[in-house]
């Protein structure tokens, strides 16, 4: 089988100042003292692997391990400092959903918004727009911005904006931890929807059960290095006893 | 020209909603809305024409027409590249998100202060008419001044734009920077009234090239010379190749400090 995310010898290194630097002032102070120092910081250590089509791709590991900075590069967000990433097919992102709502505008311009920052078209869009409201269950709430929703209305017009395509590729990020648990059922409804039309996905989650019930393969990062990769049942094992 | 027709076939919808939004939360909740882009200008234009008819008076027919030439352009270049300016770091949320083509950022908020400006391009006509009871066809050459600086503008915004994300002083010393600017154009005042051994500043001044373009076409009514249109290309290439070289080199690493 082909692969459809190659990772070639990726590290993500940060240069972190001791302190953030951000007026000139500060800048000078600190050049003279001589404590302009930066930290080189390792994310990410020379991490490869692959993903096949219609693979279920776990990540996990603990705080700070690199699972979102990870995440990240796949998604194009963030270029690696060394090495490549390569990734065949469309991917939707599900990485902090509806973060790129505009609080000022009503939920109806929001979703042609951030649809079209998803890379959807309008026409598209506009088809899908019934599909979209239902599934968020805003119908009575469109035409008022954003800014009035409340925090679970947020993440489910983000989740139903990003989930109405069928992607190739689909990132998920802890989102689930969002809505009440109606709402979390029918968000893993919709991806087992798609787990069936032959998606590939990459998720994270810090819940070990639910990369057990949805996973067939699991990397797990400790400290930026990958600690194992493969086979869901040995790695999460591994993983457990510690 | 393949990969130009090719991005604005994937990202062209995008640029249009950015653009879009910013134009609707300009005029959200005013009652006069998009009119205010018609009316603000004019209104400028009138109380300072009424002041320096009364208080300073310069020999310069037509003066009306004069300022508000003057002010178009300052006000263009004032708003796209502080609006540009903030564009990298206010949408810093979305670059986190999802990989977009950051330079569609800048690009939008220069064009959607480009759309300001037609707005007030009715007033303008309106204003060449009544004072000069003619419209001639060359009047219309002012398009290629403005299309060249709206170029120089994109340009300067990815440069502030880049410089913006590590070094947020620029907002501060912009403003100050700016107000100079608008003094060292000739807005209100004669080209005349400067000294010889002042002229240097005029031609130091980028603005002061597209200024003198825009208000052959407009206010002479003829079209702008060859060799100002020259020096206007010159420019804005100019102004382009640097903003595109900073913008590229850095644009990878703006995720780090937003």
């Amino acid at each position: 089988m082909e692969p459809v995310i190659k990772v070639e010898h990726v590290s993500m290194h940060f240069n972190l100042m001791e302190e953030r630097v951000d007026s000139l002032k500060e800048y000078v102070l600190k050049f003279i003292k001589g404590n302009l120092m930066y930290n080189d910081f390792i994310a990410l250590d020379d991490i490869s692997f692959e993903v096949e089509k219609k693979d279920m791709l776990g990540l996990v590991g603990l705080n700070g391990a690199g699972k979102s900075t990870l995440l990240k590069i796949l998604a194009g967000v963030l270029k690696p400092s060394v090495g490549k990433v390569e990734v065949k097919g469309t991917m939707v992102p599900l990485i902090e959903v509806g973060a790129g709502f505009d609080p000022d505008l009503t939920a109806r311009e929001n979703i042609f918004l951030n649809g079209v920052i998803l890379g959807y078209r309008k026409k598209f869009i506009s088809e899908h727009f019934d599909e979209i409201v239902d599934f968020a269950e805003i119908r009575d709430f469109i035409d008022v911005p954003v800014k009035n929703f409340s925090s679970g209305m947020y993440a489910r017009l983000g989740f139903s904006i990003a989930t109405v395509v069928q992607p190739d590729i689909l990132i998920v990020d802890e989102v689930l931890g969002v809505g009440d648990f109606r709402f979390q059922e029918k968000c893993e409804k919709r991806i087992s929807e798609m787990i069936a039309r032959g998606v590939t996905i990459i998720l994270v989650s810090h819940d070990i059960t639910m990369i057990e019930r949805l996973c067939n393969k699991v990397i797990w990062l400790d400290h930026g290095k990958m600690r194992a990769y493969g086979d869901m049942k040995t790695v999460c094992e591994e993983y457990k006893k510690i | 020209m393949k990969e130009i027709i090719s991005f604005l076939n994937k990202y062209g919808y995008l640029i249009s909603e950015l653009v879009l939004r910013d134009i609707k939360k300009k005029y959200r909740r005013s009652i006069l809305g998009v009119f205010w882009s018609l009316l603000n200008p004019l209104i400028t234009m009138i109380v300072t024409a009424m002041i320096f008819s009364n208080l300073f008076r310069f020999d310069i027919t037509n003066f009306p027409l004069y300022l508000l030439c003057g002010q178009i352009i300052v006000t263009f270049y004032n708003e796209s590249t502080g609006f540009a300016m903030s564009s990298i770091i206010e949408n810093g949320v979305l670059l986190k998100k999802v990989y977009i083509p950051k330079f569609v950022f800048p690009l939008s908020r220069v064009m959607s202060s480009c759309v300001n400006l037609l707005f007030t391009l009715p007033a303008l006509f309106l204003i060449v008419i009544v004072t000069t009871h003619s419209l001639p066809p060359a009047t219309f050459s002012f398009i290629l001044p403005l299309f060249l600086f709206f170029l120089f503008c994109l340009g300067i915004g990815m440069l502030l734009s880049t410089v913006a994300v590590y070094f947020r002083d620029i907002f501060h010393l912009y403003g100050i920077f700016l107000s100079l600017l608008g003094y060292t154009t000739p807005v209100f005042y004669p080209e005349s009234i400067v000294p010889e051994k002042y002229m240097f500043l005029f031609k130091m001044n980028p603005l002061y090239y597209y200024l003198s373009a825009f208000r052959q076409a407009v206010y002479e009514g003829h079209l702008p010379d060859y060799g100002l249109i020259a020096v206007c290309v010159g420019l804005s290439a100019a102004a382009l190749v640097v903003g595109t070289y900073f913008f590229r080199k850095y644009q990878n690493n703006f995720i780090l400090y937003i």
